[in-house]
């Protein structure tokens, strides 16, 4: 077994996902056959190689620091489920 | 012939020598719509109120000699791309009653080029899948053949356009999702070079992967379209600032010269369907007819790419994903009382279960001990695979092979297997790790009457030479202005 149940609970709360039971079940199934797929990637030795994270090697992207037109307010609070029009408002953090 | 079976270069003559206005050919498209939109299923929003308002203004424009390249052409774009007009759901509950408070850089463009937009087209979950069977709205179906799957995670971009429900579309490509259901559609699809174009608005999927491109009828169609939407924008600090050149001008132009490698492990016999092998194996004698010298070259590390990017992806898609909390924008669960629950329930009802696979895998490929077995690993492998094509591209100008293995399936034939789906991304998905352009062109037919479409790829920016070598093709293939019967 390349993952287990309790490791796939692990994750789901990690990625702040809630599983049924049905769903831990087949999740670790297909799971397990994806990642004992993957596996394939060891018959590489790959100790001298560097990572690629990016297709092109660029470093850091700058601009002048000059004030441009940004969303508004407004627009900013209009996809959200709930604001007060100056804020998204969240279920209470703090007690 | 019905006036929307043209192609878009040729809508734009008609248009420039008054033949015919936007407003009428708004019209004929909303109509084909009509007739064929029960069978296809390629829309999730569909704009006539606002597409008639676009023609109307694309035809004064034209009157007042301000009209853009494709001015007055009524398009459509995949519902990853943000749009002010309209919602963009990614083909996602999550996403179900969201409207973007901007439009991303390629909608922008192409309102400024004219183009009349009818609306958004179905997609795979966030991208994800490559039957576009993973959406949470409508599942497209393959005009050639309506009880097959039109690909993925494009599939509404590329049926939409052979069904001739649109003049041309966008779609996006993380590992074939423009290539692929251009293939299985019959229709021309290209994936630019990583940064050729702006993914600033777009739905990000997996961000060093995803690359936008057009999906049309013909291969010219494919370079205006280029011209239109390709070049630096500094709102997205990935893309790059290189010269854009006209990708119309070189279309024409012969092969001699041009050398074609063709992979051996993209030809496994094991791997690709007899159909699938014959055409490809034809469309690329056709290419050595137009003047390209053709040489058997080899990309050793082709078996790895699946396993490579089905832990590349995930990763980032998992990270990226993350931003759905029912905080700013998408699904929210209401009856949460505190805000961890408010997240779990919120991304636990928004999302579907492709998305929660990719999410899970990602999560496991990042986490603390197993990233330097799986993310890390994964990220040397494609280095190799990069490796590989540079090697080849010292020698060859182009790479031709299959786009899939088979031709397009069964609705619900591999429904049940994400493995198994995921295998058949094999030929399309090293351009992305690389960061190539590759193109689909039609090129033949199933032994049942199925498009299969021929790949080519080349190394980072000569989408010219991409381009040159499919028109070459389509003049040779004898398969355009072939369409699918719908009714």
């Amino acid at each position: 077994m390349k993952i287990t149940k309790e490791e796939v609970l692990h994750v789901a709360r990690l990625a702040r996902l809630d599983l049924d039971d049905g769903e831990v079940d087949q999740m670790t199934v297909q799971l397990d056959a994806i990642l004992t797929y993957v596996a394939k990637l060891d018959e590489l030795d790959t100790a001298d190689t560097a990572v690629t994270i990016h297709p092109h090697r660029r470093t850091n992207v700058f601009r002048e620091d000059e004030v441009h037109p940004s969303l508004s307010r407004e627009l900013a609070l209009s996809g959200s489920a709930e604001h007060n029009g100056e804020a998204f408002v969240v279920p209470r953090i703090i007690g | 012939m019905n006036i929307t079976a043209i192609t878009l270069a040729e809508a734009v003559g008609l248009l420039q020598n008054q033949e015919i206005t936007s407003v009428e050919l708004t019209e004929a498209v909303l109509d084909r719509i009509t007739a064929v939109e029960p069978f296809i299923q390629a829309y999730l929003t569909l704009d006539r109120d606002g597409a008639l308002r676009q023609a109307e203004q694309a035809d004064r424009a034209r009157q007042n000699g301000v009209a853009g390249p494709v001015c007055g052409i009524p398009l459509a774009v995949k519902d990853t791309f943000c749009t002010t007009s309209m919602p963009t759901t990614c083909g996602s509950k999550m996403l179900e009653n969201f409207t973007a408070p901007y439009d991303a850089t390629v909608v922008t463009r192409l309102k400024q080029a004219g183009a009349v937009l009818l609306g958004k087209l179905t997609m795979d979950e966030f991208a994800m899948g490559s039957t576009n069977e993973n959406c949470a709205f409508k599942v497209p179906h393959n005009p050639w053949k309506l009880d097959c799957i039109t690909g993925g995670s494009s599939g509404g971009s590329a049926a939409a356009v052979a069904a001739d429900e649109c003049f041309a579309s966008l779609g996006s490509d993380t590992g074939g999702s423009i290539r692929q259901p251009a293939s299985l559609c019959g229709v021309v699809g290209m994936k630019p070079t990583y940064g050729r174009v702006s993914r600033y608005g777009v739905v990000a999927f997996a961000s060093s992967l995803d690359q936008v491109g057009p999906i049309t009828k013909d291969v010219r169609d494919c370079a205006v379209l280029m011209n239109v939407i390709s070049g630096h924008d500094p709102l997205d600090s990935t893309s790059m600032n290189e010269p854009v050149p006209d990708y119309t001008d070189t279309l024409a132009d012969g092969l001699q010269g041009l050398t074609i490698g063709i992979p051996r492990e993209y030809f496994r016999s094991e791997l690709l369907d007899p159909d699938v092998e014959r055409t490809v194996r034809q469309g690329v004698a056709l290419l050595k007819e137009a003047g390209a010298e053709v040489i058997e070259v080899s990309l050793p590390h082709t078996e790895y790419c699946v396993a490579a990017f089905y832990l590349i992806a995930p990763a980032e898609a998992s990270s990226n994903l993350a931003r759905f909390d029912g905080v700013r924008y998408g699904y929210r669960d209401r009856d949460a009382e505190s805000l961890l629950e408010m997240y779990t329930r919120s991304r636990s009802k928004g999302f579907g279960d492709e998305v929660k696979r990719r999410i899970l895998i990602g999560t496991h490929a990042l986490s603390a001990g197993y990233y330097d077995a799986y993310y890390r690993k994964a990220s040397q492998v494609r280095t190799l695979i990069r490796e590989d094509f540079s090697k080849i591209f010292a020698r060859c100008d182009l790479i031709a092979s299959p786009v899939t293995p088979t031709p397009a399936w069964k609705l619900g034939g591999k429904a049940n297997d994400p493995l198994a789906l995921y295998l058949s991304d094999i030929l399309t998905i090293s351009a992305n790790l690389a960061g190539i352009p590759a193109m689909s062109v039609p090129c033949g037919f199933s032994s049942k009457g199925l498009p299969i479409g021929l790949q080519l790829q080349a190394s980072h920016f000569n989408e010219a030479a991409l381009l040159k070598a499919a028109f070459n093709l389509e003049q040779r293939a004898g398969v355009t202005g072939k369409k699918p019967v719908i009714v």
